[in-house]
């Protein structure tokens, strides 16, 4: 954390970014190989500890406005800064190093297939060489929160879709970033399963991560009551503190 | 690199080659098999070009001299092939010993055709018997030879003989044996490798979402690399030396139990320790190399993710 506020005051001045900002979007442009354009004009602030619902339609947005802030894409035009990164301008050789401050959660939780829950967890952690000693620690104290630590041997394919997702949820704060970027978390679980992969998620945000969710869900978002933001063809439509769905299903 | 992500990588390596069991299983039986068939035609091929030489080594020049020759002229002849730069070997075989062999040659039966040749009246020439150590320079040598009796007033040699004919036959012959050899085995390389290339390919496909996924997750492209890296050439060293093993053991046994027929057609297989270096050296370079390469090349497409 120390580090991090370092790292701000420097960007503070350089890139005049606010370090309370987590993610930073000015004008964004995206327009796909295709000719297909999937932002037009995008500005958005997202701070620090916030926790923000994405909603539209499918193929309004909502995708690569997620994939732009872990740096799957980048945009045509704007520029976007995370943890005070300009991430659009980053070398390849660096991005690795920028995605480990970001955790990211699929709707089909991509685990990995040959490893066990704890070496799935750990990877993330290998993947930054950390000391195997802090690796073990870090990494079954991740699985308490999730409440998978008692099947920490057990292969995805032996769990439930709901514990599946915690395992990926508990990956993507194993390295205690920043920021999660869910896209559809509860997309392929059930009512209840959702709700608690939601407090699951309500928890960590309350321990200071900021969270961007992607969803379609209309009763998590409204039973939350969190920032909404709406993006339909491409352009924020709407953005409310303690807001809706919005949208009839 | 800290050594204990060295240390992590291979433990990885090792661990995928066990966890994705039938997909390993399946590189490692076509490398297998690939090594296999060449390691045989390799033998095969060696064995064939050690016959064609031993066929050729077989060669000699027969150089017959007039009759009167005087002993100056002899001793001169003598020298002068002798320090050809390509003849190996000069036998001198006086008129007595070619009595001699032609006796021997005839048997006992015609032997009353030659009765009444003695020393006095001995009809054979001297001849001398030479070997070259390059058999197919045969014919260059008898030129030469050819050359310097000419350079004598009266030419002191009668005849050069060396098969004049059948000779460049056999050669033609032996050749072509030798270079189907390498024929063979260059395609049957090339036939490994694409073979193999394929199997790791499709067994790749599978992982390339797992590729995806640790990046996602912040691995760098040589953190990745790494395992696969180490997977490879673990399935490409050991399946390359246990096929090597069983080629060569496999050959041992043959040649040990065919000695005997062998030899009663003329022919011989060369021994284990003549043919293991070579053999040997092919196969796990290969092996180890396409285990590599194969893995190296497959996870580079996915890295781009």
């Amino acid at each position: 954390m120390k580090e991090l506020a370092v790292r701000c005051r420097i960007y503070r001045i350089e890139l005049s970014t606010g370090c309370d900002n987590v993610i930073e979007m000015h004008d964004i442009w995206k327009t796909y190989a295709d000719g297909t354009s999937a932002l037009n004009g995008v500005s958005v602030k997202i701070d620090r500890n916030e926790f923000v619902y994405l909603v539209g339609p499918s193929g309004a947005g909502k995708s690569t406005f997620m994939k732009l802030i872990y740096r799957e894409e980048i945009p045509t035009k704007g520029e976007i800064f995370v943890n005070g990164f300009n991430i659009g301008k980053l070398k390849q050789r660096k991005i690795p190093y920028i995605r480990r401050n970001i955790g990211v959660v699929f709707q089909d939780f991509r685990l990995l297939p040959k490893l066990t829950v704890f070496e799935n967890v750990a990877f993330a952690m290998e993947a930054i060489e950390a000391p195997r000693k802090v690796i073990r620690k870090r990494t079954l104290e991740v699985l308490e929160l999730v409440g998978l630590k008692h099947k920490y041997k057990n292969f995805p394919s032996q769990l439930s879709g709901g514990e599946q997702q915690r395992v990926s949820i508990a990956r993507a704060i194993v390295n205690n970033p920043a920021v999660i970027v869910a896209d559809e978390p509860t997309g392929n679980l059930d009512p209840d399963t959702s709700v608690e992969i939601m407090h699951l998620l309500e928890e960590i945000n309350f321990r200071g991560t900021t969270i961007v969710m992607a969803t379609h869900n209309k009763e998590i978002v409204n039973s939350m009551r969190k920032r909404v933001i709406a993006i339909e063809n491409g352009n924020i439509v709407r953005d409310v503190q303690r807001g809706e769905y919005g949208y009839e299903i | 690199m800290k050594f204990s992500t060295l240390a992590r990588h291979t433990r990885e390596g090792f661990k995928s080659i066990w966890r994705n069991g039938w997909m390993s299983f399946a590189s490692i039986t076509s490398i297998f098999i690939s090594l296999l068939i060449l390691g045989v035609f390799i033998l095969l091929a060696l064995n064939m070009n050690a016959m064609a030489s031993q066929i050729e080594s077989q060669v000699q020049i027969r150089v017959y001299l007039q009759t009167e020759v005087s002993e100056e002229v002899v001793a001169d002849l003598q020298r002068k092939i002798g320090n050809i730069t390509e003849v190996s070997k000069l036998t001198y075989v006086s008129k007595e010993e070619g009595l001699e062999i032609l006796r021997e040659r005839m048997g006992e039966d015609n032997s009353n055709w030659l009765e009444g040749y003695d020393s006095e009246n001995n009809p054979l020439p001297i001849t001398f018997t030479v070997e070259v150590f390059e058999p197919q320079l045969v014919k260059t040598v008898a030129d030469q030879i050819n050359e310097i009796s000419a350079s004598y007033e009266t030419p002191p040699i009668d005849e050069v003989k060396y098969g004049q004919g059948t000779v460049e036959t056999l050669f033609k012959i032996t050749n072509a044996i030798r270079n189907a050899g390498y024929v063979v085995v260059a395609a049957l390389s090339i036939t490994a490798v694409l073979l193999i290339s394929n199997t790791i390919r499709m067994t790749i496909v599978a992982r390339q979402r797992e590729i995806g996924i640790m990046k996602m997750v912040g691995a760098t492209n040589s953190f990745i690399r790494w395992p696969f890296f180490i997977e490879g050439a673990l399935i490409g060293i050991l399946t390359s030396a246990i096929t090597t093993a069983i080629v060569l053991i496999g050959y041992d046994q043959i040649v040990k139990a065919f000695q005997y027929d062998l030899s009663l057609m003329l022919l011989q297989l060369l021994p284990v320790k003549e043919v293991m270096p070579l053999t040997a050296m092919m196969m796990i370079l290969l092996g180890s190399f396409i285990g590599i390469w194969g893995s190296v090349m497959s996870v580079r497409k996915y890295l781009k993710v």
